[in-house]
């Protein structure tokens, strides 16, 4: 029955679950132990309460309520400086696609969905995806409220069919927990989705560069191996297990939260990139990814350039 | 929260009135401001509408505003449509000597209910006398400026 539940849940998210469960008589049979079972009914867990990729749960009122809270947070704590908001068509569905950084706690997205939604104002739908994990964590459910639904084709689809500005870190979990001496890398581990995303809803992307994120801890590692090792890709989709030194944890393992350095956030967003425009009427992939990456990287250097100091900025 | 100033400039009201009603000048002028844009068929007076944004913070905060009174030439005030909650004024009276004394108020609330939206108003609050009393000095520099320039093509 939890099996069934599972599979209809994940369905309604765009997800194959048959593809992250091990199945009996695979590869994993002959370990198969109280432990499998264990990771089983965990993942069993989490795919139950990934909520449904309901775009309506987005309230405009509740972010209008909200933003003077995240206002103060990105004002004081993190000071931060958003610029090149007009680089966003001012109307119709876009794609954002953005450099990940900060670990769980996301500064950039609170920095940039503030700016965005007193920019364009609440009324202008825009949704962010996120990690499953993220959503189905007790106590987030308001930021589906804020516009975010769980990462999948699916919903990618669905918020830009209907119209809205859609944010999207391709990075993921993989970016976001990368060491922090690679601050100022734009690591999307050759994730393209986003590009053939673009293409068939016929989209343009704009780049979103942010730095400071990763000075809000000191991420050391992405533990990947260590992962793999507990099989947490096949039961949480998560391909990491970052080691940080953070507050107030000290040896922050996992990152379930920790409070962020009060690090200056600076975000620049780039001309928005008309692909079939830019690259003819069947773009070469690759060679888009190429060029998006590039112009990211050029502008995270030049944001890298202006800082005198860490946190400080 | 309500903040404001004023200040007594060196020209006609007439030709203070003739900057403060004129939206594309705005920018050269008013402190904070990233964008004032005439949205709509009407660009000046009772009525007209503009997409406006200041930078407040970390964020460029405003919406869509409308004229609501325009008294020529005295008052000029508008009233927010959409975004931030807000009302600005300028308010002109002649003063001796042939100059203008200008009153520029600015009332804004914050919508977020409790702590955050008490304490949000009051974060920005020195921001936004700041950004009033540039916008005075900056207006005064533009229109004794242009009394100047006026003065020296009289002359030739």
């Amino acid at each position: 029955m939890a099996q069934a539940d599972t599979t209809r849940s994940a369905r309604r998210n765009g997800h194959d679950p048959a593809a992250a469960v091990p199945r009996p008589g695979g590869p994993e049979s002959g370990s198969s132990s109280l432990l499998d079972r264990a990771w089983r009914e965990l993942s069993g867990l989490v795919q139950r309460r990934i909520p449904r990729a309901d775009l309506d749960e987005r309230d405009p009122d509740y972010i209008r309520e909200q933003l003077p809270l995240f206002w103060l947070f990105s004002s004081l704590w993190f000071r931060g400086e958003v610029r090149g908001l007009g680089n966003i068509p001012d109307e119709g569905p876009v794609l954002l696609v953005g450099n990940h950084s900060g670990g769980n706690m996301i500064p950039d997205t609170m920095v940039f969905t503030v700016a965005f939604s007193t920019y364009f104002g609440v009324e202008r739908a825009f949704y962010q995806l996120a990690h499953n994990l993220v959503l189905s964590l007790p106590g987030l459910s308001w930021l589906r409220k804020f516009g975010t639904v769980a990462a999948s084709t699916e919903s990618a689809h669905k918020a830009l069919a209907s119209g809205a500005a859609l944010l999207v870190y391709p990075g993921g979990d993989y970016e976001v927990h990368r060491p922090s001496w690679e601050s100022n890398r734009v690591d999307f581990g050759g994730r393209k989705g986003f590009i053939r995303l673009a293409l068939e809803q016929e989209v343009p992307i704009v780049p979103v560069v942010a730095i400071g994120g990763q000075e809000t801890a000191l991420f050391l590692t992405r533990g990947e191996r260590l992962a793999r090792l507990l099989a947490l890709d096949r039961v949480l989709r998560l391909k990491v297990l970052p080691v940080s030194l953070a507050l107030p944890w000290i040896v922050n393992i996992g990152d379930f939260g920790h409070i962020p350095l009060p690090a200056k956030i600076t975000i620049e967003t780039l001309p928005a990139i008309d692909l079939r425009g830019e690259f003819g009427p069947d773009p070469d992939v690759d060679e888009v990814y190429d060029h998006v990456m590039r112009l990211m990287q050029d502008a995270l250097d030049a944001l890298a350039a202006e800082r005198r100091f860490p946190v400080l900025g | 929260m309500r903040v404001g100033g004023h200040k007594v400039l060196a020209a006609p009201i007439e030709d203070v009135w003739s900057i403060v009603t004129d939206p594309e000048r705005v920018l050269d002028y008013m402190s904070g401001v990233t964008r004032w844009e005439v949205s709509g068929d009407v660009r000046t007076g009772l009525g007209a509408r503009y997409r406006i944004l200041f930078r407040i913070g970390a964020a460029e905060v405003g919406g869509m505003v409308e004229v609501v009174e325009f008294s020529e030439p005295g008052d000029l005030a508008w009233t927010s449509v959409t975004g931030l909650d807000h009302r600005g004024r300028w308010r002109l009276r002649e003063a001796p000597g042939g100059r203008t004394r200008v009153e520029f108020r600015l009332a804004y609330v914050v919508a977020g209910s409790g702590l955050s939206g008490w304490l949000a108003e009051r974060v920005a609050a020195p921001t936004v006398s700041e950004h009033v009393r540039q916008t005075l000095k900056q207006l005064e520099r533009l229109v004794e400026h242009d009394q100047l320039r006026a003065r020296a093509a009289a002359r030739r």
